[in-house]
């Protein structure tokens, strides 16, 4: 049931079937949910060549930590798991992935969400793209209709 | 008897620091901590605040040798 940060390019199915083979109890869960949110090309009509993902490393650490614990008792999940980058992140790489695994759909569709929802509303990263006309931090206002 | 201050993202860059400390005294909060080490600097209304890693609001009372951070909002994921 780990939070995971990481500063190099991950493979997320990889990460998955390492995970799932590694610490899940074989023919305990029947569903395995994920999501992967990968880095655009584009924001807000502007072409971005990269970001640099900023983050509090202490408290994102003990925030995805409690994530992960809360979400496991609530959806009576088997596990989940949260693997986040932080620094630099160039397009078509994954920023971040979540997955829960559970006796059944339900619970598991549901926490999926839920731990991305979090994350995306209080954990501690902050996104600051690279255009061709400067840098710029990405503000909540600035975001276009991303959900 | 001092307070670990930590800004980060764009309110670090505003502000021209990453780190500073500040002295503690009884019945000091978050604001209190904010006007001491920035000094003439209005607080942005956005901004998040935490002591040892927790979200607490502006009125939350410190304690000796606790770190408080003060950040925008978050933008990961």
């Amino acid at each position: 049931m780990p939070a995971i940060l990481l500063d190099t390019i991950f493979n997320p199915w990889d990460e998955i079937q390492s995970y799932q083979s590694e610490k899940l109890q074989a023919g305990h869960y029947g569903a395995t949910t994920s999501f992967v949110g990968t880095m655009r090309d584009f924001n807000l009509d502007e072409s971005i060549s990269h970001m640099t993902l900023e983050h509090y490393p202490a408290m994102t650490q003990h925030f995805l930590d409690a994530l992960c614990e809360t979400s496991k008792k609530t959806f009576e999940l088997d596990d989940c798991l949260i693997i986040h980058r932080f620094g630099d992140i160039y397009p078509d790489e994954p920023i971040v992935l979540t997955v829960a695994w559970s006796a059944h759909r339900a619970q598991a569709f549901d926490a999926c969400r839920f731990l991305m929802e979090e994350l995306k509303k209080k954990a501690p990263f902050w996104k600051k793209e690279v255009t061709a006309k400067g840098e710029r931090w990405v503000h909540n206002d600035l975001r276009s209709n991303e959900k | 008897m001092s307070i670990n201050v930590q800004f980060f993202a764009s309110l670090r860059e505003l502000l021209g620091k990453q780190q500073d400390t500040v002295s503690y005294s009884d019945g000091l909060d978050v604001n209190a901590v904010w006007q001491q080490t920035c000094n003439d600097t209005v607080m942005p209304d956005n901004t998040l605040c935490a002591i040892n890693m927790e979200y607490v609001k502006p009125d939350a009372k410190v304690s000796d040798g606790d770190e408080v951070a003060f950040f925008p909002p978050v933008t990961g994921g």
